[in-house]
């Protein structure tokens, strides 16, 4: 009994260590991996050249579940060009999709116009629902411009609702959810635009480990890479 | 039943996870919208496979029946883990498309089912090659599943080869215009249909093979190999 005990424990410890092993070989490896996955989709709503700051250094929490679609905290990043504030990209989850949230990446300019719109993560039925990817179709690139008054708030809506933006063959609810989230967004930046732009870098979320590297980890990938 | 062309015929194909054993059929059928998806599954679970296959049959001679189940379990789990976050550090992409059905590696019945039926009874070169052979009949399984939902839904093969390989290696082939693939493919329905006929398949293969050999004289009978 007790040598069983031992036996079990002993692999207990084996295994613990080589889990522990591997992931101090790949951490930083990971990170860069999360960082580089993050800055590509912050860059796809909003060019790098529009920007020189450096945005995982200057972010702000903010939480609102009514409009972002989530009651935990979600980082905003701020881009600034030669200090002034050029737009803020919003980390933005839609509730409503159809097999559940959709992550979003909103990017909104000083000027409350959208910079560009992003699916992070999703989960909608694949060749139906799935549209919404930009690299499957340019749905998502017709948010591009628009404003919280383009078009007025009754034509925020697919076509079939009786709005502006199209629905796709046989999946609405997944555009409908999107718009929505969009939508609050715009809401939510209209409401708060100037604790969202202005005010100074705040600290980073939390410290890079000691590996060199001076940039703080990008927390908000870690959050997204269980779904897909 | 040891001898190594055993060992690769049961795995490929006599004994094979995917069409006979009917193992693992949740990844089975959830990554296999694609080639490469379903390529990076069928060589993750081969490689943990391999390795835990490897481990039990070392570890044979002193694990006491009683603890012998929570010791494998510890050492999939383990491995699994390893094996996730390899992949998250060099193939972070497919890991992102993969998400959670490499953690779920973990309860795969091939692993399990292989560390105790065969693992902890063999010496450790059969039980490596037995996980490297099951593993393969295991992904060869994935990847005709993956090309034919992946074929049939969106008429291309090979999307999103970078994504294994880096780079900008694009060997994504459109065999159809875009857009109009048969979306049922892609659908879970999709995977069990593709999957009952592949076993039907086999089974129809399995059928001919055996009937010339019980017809003709024994003179007849060929050496070669099967399939």
């Amino acid at each position: 009994m007790l040598i069983a005990g031992g036996l079990l424990a002993v692999f207990a410890i084996v295994g613990a260590g080589l889990v522990a092993l591997t992931e101090n070989a790949t951490r930083e490896r990971i990170e860069a991996n999360e960082r580089a996955f993050l800055l590509r989709s912050l860059n796809d709503v909003l060019p790098a050249d529009a920007y020189d700051n450096d945005m995982f250094t200057d972010t702000i929490e903010v939480s609102d579940i009514e409009l972002l679609g989530s009651s935990e905290p979600m980082l905003a990043y701020r881009a600034r060009r030669d200090g002034k504030p050029v737009a803020v990209i919003l980390n933005v989850v839609a509730p409503a999709g159809y097999s559940g949230p959709i992550r979003l990446v909103v990017g909104i300019g000083v000027d409350g116009s959208l910079t560009g719109v992003r699916v992070v993560a999703h989960r909608e039925t694949p060749g139906l629902g799935d549209g919404i990817e930009a690299e499957r179709s340019d749905w998502i690139l017709g948010f591009d411009g628009r404003t919280l008054g383009d078009p007025p708030e009754s034509r925020w809506a697919v076509k079939k609702d009786g709005g502006e933006f199209d629905q796709f063959t046989g999946a609405t609810v997944t555009p409908r959810a999107i718009i929505k989230a969009v939508r609050n967004a715009l809401v939510y930046f209209s409401a708060h635009r100037d604790r969202l732009l202005d005010g100074g870098p705040t600290a980073p979320v939390k410290a890079g480990n000691a590996a060199g590297d001076a940039s703080p980890e990008a927390a908000p990938g870690a959050d997204d890479n269980e779904s897909s | 039943m040891t001898t190594t062309r055993d060992i690769a015929i049961e795995g490929l194909w006599k004994n094979n996870p995917g069409l006979v054993q009917l193992l693992g059929l949740c990844p089975l059928l959830a990554v296999t919208t694609s080639v490469v998806n379903a390529l990076g599954l069928g060589l993750a679970t081969m490689l943990v496979l391999s390795l835990s296959n490897l481990s039990v049959s070392l570890i044979r001679g002193w694990v006491r029946d009683e603890i012998r189940i929570p010791v494998f379990v510890m050492i999939i789990a383990s491995l699994v883990t390893a094996v996730e976050l390899a992949m998250n550090a060099w193939f972070h992409e497919l890991y992102r498309v993969l998400g959670i059905f490499i953690p779920l590696i973990v309860t795969n019945c091939v692993i399990i089912g292989r560390a105790e039926a065969f693992a902890s009874r063999n010496s450790p070169a059969n039980a490596l090659f037995d996980g490297l052979m099951m593993g393969t009949g295991f992904t060869l399984v994935l990847v005709v599943l993956g090309a034919i939902r992946e074929v049939l839904g969106q008429g291309t093969l090979l999307a999103g080869a970078d994504m294994m390989l880096g780079g900008d290696a694009d060997l994504t082939i459109h065999l159809f215009g875009d857009g109009g693939g048969f979306l049922l493919a892609l659908l879970p329905p999709g995977a069990f249909i593709t999957l009952g006929l592949l076993v039907a398949l086999k089974n129809v293969i399995d059928e001919r093979m055996a009937a010339p050999r019980t017809a003709p004289a024994p003179a007849a009978e060929p050496a070669g190999q099967p399939g």
